[in-house]
């Protein structure tokens, strides 16, 4: 059902992780994509899987959430892979048929992909799943508030993200609600032609769309009663600090960087 | 030819950490032509309940049996079902999509695959019952006021000519206006339809003084199923799963203990009235 929609949401558990500030989750999930890039033989995936998993053990959010939440993904990463196995040149070549050759580096790349985008989405599926939507905006606000010196403007952005951030599992709900509604009358959502199945859609999308506009006019309603004026003079009730935690967290982060950094060198 | 439920259980988001059990071994069985209302404290679970009535939940553990049949045996037709059992969603009117209330009126009928004649004599009938003339049919459903929308939605789903209405909380948010047109409209659809109609509610007031049958659901548990009076004889117990019972039967227990000899279990206004006329007409005469 609609409301599956695991991707980006919240999971409300206790854990190391979900107690670590919001900055060192953002910095260790960027600072993770990127050793996805610097990685470029089997042993750096393996040892980026490894940590993934340790970090997800750690964070006690069941694997079953994120394998879920992977679902969405599943044909962008089929689509992917396909490309590069049939789109990468060179040698030893595999297979010839007709106009299709795969060769052994399509093979790799196509592999490499696939746990690329896997680690990628799981790995930003970590930091959400352990971060509150308000604390990621918190966090992102105060880490990135050097940008402010070239005209960036952080906290507007920041809002924009968390409110986006906030109405993913609302309007997921709403979705789920209006999509039963109509099947109450009747409406068949799981058979047809595409056709058919597009048109079907209609009743589930007008709804919702109409639904997302009276909520964003609410929303802002309520924050002009409230006098949100944007970022200027606004202060904090939990101002964000660092905890030893954050340090080892840190210390973790920057001892995997460099094995990956190493295990690249030398293999 | 009822509807059933057989030690239905149901979780939200089984297996994960926001795992709730809000069905806990649900028992019922509902009638043809019955007027029941179900009640129940916010989140004790009654929208839950009454998504099993046509199949939209499965439950977790238990069966639903219509005239006898799972329908979630191999093979069954629920969408069938859909209407045989019309529900009406909390806030039916934010389902609303099409350009005029005519044709959302005929998305139901059309479902069932039915004759474009008998659709629209279908969706003409029940906007009549539920008083939206001619002049509505062409109108956009985002131009019409809250009641007369939420009146549009119930259309939609009696235009399906359903055996049982199920509707949640069809008063919420409405005025005193629009609340008594939707009684109204209920009261109508009794008389001439005969169908059963099952009313949830959060509010006693509402539901006392029209149905037949009050199934209170407490905590995921069946608490009472019985006529108002009976239910309303626990009016205590009522008040510590945070309901109570109509005001005039407070005000009858009030008189009682004063030494006027009324029924304390009146629960409409003019049972009340009646009650009371004949306790002073009684005292009179003793004295
Ligand atoms: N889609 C859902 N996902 C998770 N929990 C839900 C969902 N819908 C309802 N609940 C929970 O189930 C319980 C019963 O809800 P509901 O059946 O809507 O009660 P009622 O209609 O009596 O107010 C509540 O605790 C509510 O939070
Ligand atoms: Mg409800």
């Amino acid at each position: 059902m609609l409301r599956d929609v695991t991707l980006g949401q919240y999971y409300p558990v206790e854990s190391p992780l979900h107690r670590l500030d919001p900055r060192m989750k953002l910095s260790a999930t960027m600072l993770y994509i990127v050793s996805l890039f610097i990685a470029n033989n089997p042993a750096c995936y393996l040892l980026a899987t490894a940590a993934l998993l340790l970090a997800i053990r750690i964070s006690r959010v069941p694997v079953r959430h994120f394998l879920k939440g992977l679902r969405p993904i599943f044909m962008l990463l089929l689509i992917s892979m396909l490309f590069n196995l049939f789109l990468t040149g060179g040698e030893p070549v595999l297979v010839h048929w007709a106009i299709f050759t795969i060769t052994w580096p399509g093979v790799r790349q196509a592999i490499y992909m696939a746990v690329r985008l896997i680690l990628l989405i799981m790995g930003s599926a970590l930091m959400t799943y352990t971060t509150t939507p308000t604390s990621l905006t918190d966090g992102m606000e105060k880490g990135l508030r050097f940008l402010k010196a070239f005209h960036v403007p952080v906290h507007e952005i920041a809002m924009m993200m968390s409110i986006a951030l906030r109405f993913i599992p609302i309007l997921a709900d709403e979705a789920d609600k209006i999509q039963k509604a109509q099947m109450a009358r009747g409406a068949n959502f799981e058979e047809g032609s595409i056709v058919q199945r597009a048109k079907a859609m209609v009743p589930l999308l007008v709804p919702l769309f109409i639904s997302a506009f009276r909520r964003a006019t609410d929303l802002a309603t309520a924050m002009e009663a409230r006098c949100y004026h944007g970022g200027a003079g606004r202060t904090k009730m939990h101002p964000l600090h660092y905890q030893s935690g954050d340090r080892i967290a840190y210390l973790l982060l920057f001892a995997y960087l460099a094995f990956v950094i190493l295990l690249r060198v030398i293999l | 030819m009822p509807i059933e439920l057989k030690n239905v259980n149901y979780y939200y988001n089984r297996g994960t950490s926001m795992e709730v059990h809000v069905l806990k071994d649900v028992n019922l069985k509902l009638d043809r032509g019955e007027f029941i209302g179900v009640i129940g404290h916010t989140g004790s679970g009654k929208s839950t309940l009454i998504q099993h009535f046509n199949g939209l939940l499965r439950p977790t553990d238990g069966q639903v049996l219509y005239d006898g049949e799972d329908i979630f045996g191999e093979g069954y037709d629920r969408r069938a079902l859909r209407g045989h059992v019309g529900l009406v969603f909390q806030y039916p009117e934010h389902q609303l999509f099409e350009t005029d209330v005519f044709t959302d009126v005929c998305f139901g009928p059309r479902n069932q695959g039915l004759g474009e004649e008998q659709i629209k004599e279908r969706a003409e009938a029940s906007l009549r019952l539920v008083g939206l003339g001619e002049e509505f049919y062409k109108r956009s459903p985002f131009e019409l006021s809250g009641g007369q929308k939420r009146r549009a939605a119930i259309a939609g789903v009696l235009a399906m000519e359903p055996d049982y209405l199920v509707l949640d909380e069809p008063t919420a948010g409405l005025d005193p206006g629009g609340r008594d047109e939707i009684f109204h409209v209920l009261q109508t659809l009794r008389e001439e339809r005969g169908i059963a109609v099952i009313l949830v509610s959060h509010s006693m007031e509402d539901v006392a003084s029209y149905v037949h049958r009050i199934i209170v659901v407490n905590e995921g548990k069946i608490a009472f199923d019985d006529v108002p009076r009976e239910v309303f004889r626990h009016y205590r117990e009522l008040e510590k799963m945070g309901l109570s019972a109509p005001q005039v039967t407070y005000i009858a227990q009030a008189l009682r203990e004063r030494g006027l000899d009324v029924d304390p279990l009146v629960t409409t206004v003019p049972e009340a009235r009646d009650s009371i006329l004949k306790a002073l007409e009684e005292r009179k005469h003793g004295c």
